[in-house]
């Protein structure tokens, strides 16, 4: 369970700050309209809500350059737009629209954009592990100073892939940061009944020679302290991190799921702990923020999804001829 | 024209491509320092390093992404697999990341990446060793699969391959490594997709590709002898299919035998036949024969297993069928 945030001292400047408080906002408010969309069948297939997260992909990707790289699981509406997506072209995937950051062809599940280093989402646990490796592995052979972050559940932990790419990234010295987001729960899978050691730097970090810290991931200046030492080490050739970010998910594995496995006390003690709120308090506690910017915040971030929504309802569905379009780069000779 | 074994000819080809493209590096099991388990990549550590000639642990999933994230941000991998029966553990790699990132991004990542090694039965390595894969990854868009049968087309083939801005799966048998051919000299090329006619003929059509083809061109020799001309193709390329070229075959000659050592049940001949069918079914004299593996895992005995590979007498049997020479 994902704790208040204490003692971190500001790592960030008060510009810095409000732009992560202001993401935050914006990418709760992204999925709840996402949801009504959802429910408005507007939105089909798996869809799962990164509500409760934010701090996590926020604090992380905050101390990136822009050259860096992230790659991540499906989970991904928070990290694509903490790492710049514009919501317009988030919500128009959603809606499967052309203008969309996978022109449609991805959805929820598997955001793209070259051009802001975001490498996806993965929709097969563990898969993209191993991807990330590789990206660092181009970066070393091309002796850069840039760096990857991976972020997955600690569900994903149980997949043999994970393991190998782990074993490699340390024997070869690569500059990746794995983050793993421990939100407790893999779909309704508690750690308890599926870790065989409740100790998830021994089994991520330990076990190849990676060092490893578990903090509180939703403590989003320590997240981001954190990840900029691993962003350190990375960039002077001292090879891959990994950190176990504690947080908790609002809602259910997807929006298909009403979570019944879990108790609403544990709910409820997450919500009380909502990191936004915990983060606003920490900013006007430090005179950075009042009642009033906060509310001028959210106004503003429900502008913004509002015409995001306009902008992605009003685009054009895909020609049907997008069928066969970007299948390979070499002309797509359907054989049928 | 030199005479080189398929071996040497694929060293070639990486090597050189290696040489003009910095991009491009050679990445599995034992390729290094060991020379590769079949000795495909000997000499490669000492030539480029080990920046660029790159020993694994024993971990297919793991490299063969490793490989797909790399190319995802601009590198142009070979990742070889000892053989194709160990990319069962890494299918997920290149069927859901190879294959899909290109068009799930909508077009924003290319995935230039060879995945190559041995394949096929080749001889007493039982059920897990023997595997013919091809069908599988020619089943999925987004690949491209090759499988060379001579010196020459598994030196021009895998350039080209390397060269390629999409995901190639590159299929070596494992028992033509040795076998020599004429290979041209300087710099040498052969397309992707692109079938070819190793022998020209006008009464039946022998559609084959990979080892296959040494039983094929030894199956027509005899069908000569009694007066019939077999017309070879080679496809090279089994996605895409040159389904230009077997038609042209096989409106001349308007019988076909597919020769394949692949299993016989949604293999590549009932894809081929399948096409071929709904294209040119008038041009038919005849049903359409295949000579495939047949449908039981592989066994060890020598015997049993020779029994199962596309043989020249079964090939004529199949032959005789179509021309309803009985
Ligand atoms: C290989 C594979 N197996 C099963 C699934 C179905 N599945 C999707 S998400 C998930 C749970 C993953 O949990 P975790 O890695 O902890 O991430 P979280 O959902 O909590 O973010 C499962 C089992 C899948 N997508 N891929």
């Amino acid at each position: 369970m994902s704790q208040v945030q204490t003692e971190a001292k500001p790592a960030v400047t008060r510009s810095q700050a409000l732009g992560w408080l202001r993401k935050m906002m914006l990418i709760r408010r992204f999925e709840e309209r996402a949801e009504m969309m959802y429910q408005k069948q507007k939105i089909g297939g798996f869809f799962h809500q990164y509500s409760g997260q934010e701090p996590v992909a926020v604090g992380s990707i905050g101390v990136l350059r822009e050259d860096d790289f992230v790659i991540t699981a499906y989970r991904d509406h928070g990290h694509a737009l903490a790492r710049g997506i514009e919501a317009r072209a988030a919500m128009a995937e959603l809606l499967g629209k052309v203008t969309g950051c996978s022109k449609g062809k991805g959805g929820s599940m598997h955001f793209f954009d070259a051009e802001k280093g975001f490498l996806g989402g993965h929709a097969i646990v563990g898969s993209h592990i191993p991807l990330a490796a590789g990206v660092a592995f181009a970066i070393k052979y091309r002796g850069e100073d840039r760096v990857c972050l991976c972020y997955f559940g600690e569900g994903a932990l149980n997949q043999g892939s994970v393991h190998e790419a782990f074993n490699m990234v340390s024997l070869w010295k690569l500059p990746v940061i794995y983050i793993l987001e421990n939100n407790q729960y893999a779909m309704g899978t508690s750690l308890d009944r599926s870790s065989a050691i409740r100790d998830l730097i021994v089994r991520g970090a330990t076990a190849y020679g990676i060092p490893g810290v578990s903090i509180n991931g939703n403590d989003i200046e320590l997240m981001a302290e954190t990840t900029r030492e691993a962003v350190h080490r990375a960039r002077h050739g001292e090879g891959p991190s990994f950190i176990e970010a504690q947080t908790y998910r609002f809602k259910g594995h997807s929006i298909s799921d009403p979570a019944k496995y879990r108790v609403q006390e544990e709910l409820d003690e997450a919500h009380r702990n909502d990191p936004i709120v915990i983060y606003q308090d920490v900013l006007k506690e430090r005179d950075w923020l009042d009642d009033a910017t906060i509310e001028r915040v959210a106004e503003e971030v429900k502008r913004e999804i509002d015409e995001c929504i306009e902008f992605a309802e009003q685009s054009p569905e895909p020609p049907l001829e997008a069928l066969y379009e970007d299948v390979t780069l070499a002309p797509h000779l359907p054989q049928e | 024209m030199a005479v080189i074994t398929f071996r040497e000819a694929l060293n070639q080809a990486m090597s050189e491509e290696m040489e003009r493209d910095d991009r491009v590096f050679l990445m599995g099991e034992e390729v290094a320092e060991y020379e590769g388990a079949y000795k495909v990549s000997q000499g490669m550590l000492k030539r480029f390093g080990d920046r660029r000639v790159i020993d694994t642990p024993i971990s297919e999933e793991g490299f063969a992404g490793i490989g797909i994230g790399a190319a995802m941000v601009g590198l142009r991998p070979i990742i070889e697999f000892m053989t194709f029966s160990f990319s069962l553990v890494a299918i997920d790699q290149v069927v859901n990341n190879a294959a899909n990132i290109r068009y799930m991004s909508g077009g924003q990542f290319t995935i230039p990446i060879v995945f190559r090694g041995s394949s096929g039965m080749a001889g007493c390595l039982a059920a897990t060793h023997s595997h013919r894969l091809e069908a599988w990854y020619a089943q999925v868009p987004g690949l491209t699969v090759v499988l060379p049968a001579t010196p020459a087309d598994a030196k021009g083939l895998l350039k080209s391959a390397i060269r390629s801005d999409d995901p190639v799966v590159f299929i070596e048998h494992e028992n033509l490594y040795g076998e020599k051919g004429k290979v041209p000299d300087g710099e040498h090329l052969v397309p992707l997709g692109l079938a070819e006619v190793k022998r020209p003929g006008s009464d039946v059509s022998l559609i084959t590709y990979s080892r296959s083809l040494k039983a094929t061109l030894a199956a027509a020799e005899e069908l000569a002898g009694e007066g019939i001309e077999a017309e070879v193709i080679d496809l090279r390329t089994i996605r895409p299919l040159d389904f230009e070229a077997l038609l042209a075959s096989v409106v001349k000659t308007h019988r076909a035998v597919i020769v394949e050592e692949d299993w016989p049940y949604c293999g590549v001949g009932a894809g081929i036949a399948d096409r071929i069918y709904q294209v040119a079914f008038d041009e038919l004299d005849a049903p359409i024969r295949r000579v495939a593996a047949k449908d039981a895992p592989i066994p060890y005995n020598r015997y049993l297993e020779a029994s199962m590979l596309p043989s020249v007498d079964r090939i004529v049997a199949q032959v005789n069928d179509v021309l309803y020479k009985k």
